[in-house]
């Protein structure tokens, strides 16, 4: 059967996959940056995963204003990188899962969860800068994925609760999988930031902290956090850490931090960076 | 389960935030032809055309002439507040060839290298910016 080994957040910054595109990852500014990302790249070399289930968020380049889903599952073959506006990213093709990414689908619709099934979308950086950070510049993505969008642009996006629930739904799915798939869950975005305004570059170290610390010690806490609080405390695109309570409620009710990274700022953002593994 | 939230008490928040414009439902419908603007910048040749002429490329929308004239400006305050949302906005900027941080930047008030400098020393605090009611002077909670 198909289980869950591991659970990876990470922030999807695109200017660290421009940095990583244009070579200057060692640069003074981007160098402690990248560093914390180096012991993640050693541990998925060994760890082999075969399919990542990667939570993200477009950022209106799949999604315009025409259609707006919650929740969306990509059933693909294959995804190409989107152009935002500087020509694709230069990474290869993103490969899909469809077998396991359509049985996720028809599992989580029977058990309440209303997803839209997307069978053709470019990627845009939310999925590839994750994937550059933990496998560099492969000539192809050493895993397959299933991409999963959830709407954080348009107001209301899904609660707390609401995606840590959607979290247990997949790990439920994921495990009644015939097929014998070692399969990560990454949960992507955040950490706080704010891209708009007269208070753009607002930046909550304490508060991220202990949303780390808590990924751990008391994800009870996290899943009812409402959308104010992620606003006044951690900027207007802070909201994309509910994204990380998918990929935590896959996990089960226990975790172990494996690894921790977190650093200010890429560009206008703070990154942070967990590796859990679910403890039985 | 947890209880419904009153829609109205919720959008109420959001105005309460200093700096800050929330992209809710209403600002989505405002600005929904400036945001397919934008989106359209995603086709290279799109890019060409409206670098060309820019004036004439916004004039194939229908757009508002505040919404227009906004994106003219580079005015991103302004664009938000005409329903502008930055990840469709982002399309303009890497059109111009700047970075997030440039362009983001610009709605500060602050030079590019001043807003530079305050990410590197760790960011703007969440301190005096949470709420406009907890900042004025003898309101506070």
């Amino acid at each position: 059967m198909a289980r869950i080994t591991a659970g990876v957040a990470a922030s999807h910054v695109p200017a660290l996959g421009a940095a990583i595109d244009n070579g200057k990852t060692h640069e003074p500014y981007w160098e402690a940056c990248f560093a914390g990302f180096e012991w993640t790249r050693q541990w998925e070399k060994q760890e082999k995963p075969d399919v990542v289930i990667l939570v993200y968020n477009d950022h209106a380049s799949a999604f315009d204003m025409n259609i707006i889903p919650t929740f969306a599952i990509g059933c693909a073959e294959r995804y190409k990188s989107a152009d935002e506006g500087w020509g694709p990213r230069p990474v290869p093709d993103v490969i899909g899962h469809p077998d396991l990414a359509w049985h996720i689908a028809q599992s989580c619709i029977l058990d309440e969860f209303d997803m839209t099934i997307i069978n053709q979308m470019d990627v845009d950086h939310g999925l590839t800068v994750p994937l550059s950070l933990m496998f560099n510049q492969p000539a192809e993505w050493p895993v397959k994925v299933v991409p999963l969008a959830v709407n954080v642009v348009t107001y209301p996006p899904p609660s707390g609760n609401r995606c840590y629930a959607l979290g247990e739904a997949i790990g439920r799915a994921v495990a009644s999988f015939p097929e014998d798939l070692n399969v990560q869950i990454w949960g992507t975005g955040g950490m706080s930031h704010q891209l708009q305004g007269p208070r753009a570059g607002l930046i909550n170290k304490p508060w991220d902290t202990a949303f780390l610390d808590d990924l751990t010690a008391n994800p009870e806490r996290l899943r009812h956090i409402p959308h104010i609080e992620y606003l006044r405390e951690t900027g207007s695109e802070g909201i994309e850490m509910v994204m990380w309570l998918i990929m935590r409620g896959a996990l089960g009710p226990r975790v172990k931090e494996l690894h921790r990274h977190y650093h200010v700022p890429a560009s206008n953002t703070a990154v942070g960076h967990l590796v859990l593994e679910p403890v039985s | 389960m947890a209880s419904m939230t009153d829609i109205h008490s919720y959008l109420a928040e959001f105005e309460d935030i200093p700096g800050t414009r929330v992209f809710t439902a209403a600002r989505a419908r405002k600005g929904y032809w400036l945001n397919q603007f934008c989106m359209s910048l995603m086709k290279a040749e799109n890019r060409a055309r409206f670098k060309a002429d820019e004036r004439a490329y916004l004039d194939e929308w229908p757009m508002t002439e505040a919404q227009k004239q906004s994106i003219l400006d580079r005015d991103y305050n302004r664009a938000i507040d005409e329903g502008g949302n930055v990840y469709f906005l982002s399309k303009v900027f890497f059109t111009d060839e700047i970075s997030f941080l440039q362009a983001v930047g610009t709605m500060t008030g602050m030079s590019a290298e001043d807003y530079q400098a305050m990410m590197i020393a760790g960011g703007r605090s969440p301190d005096g910016n949470r709420s406009k009611k907890d900042n004025m002077p003898g309101e506070g909670r």
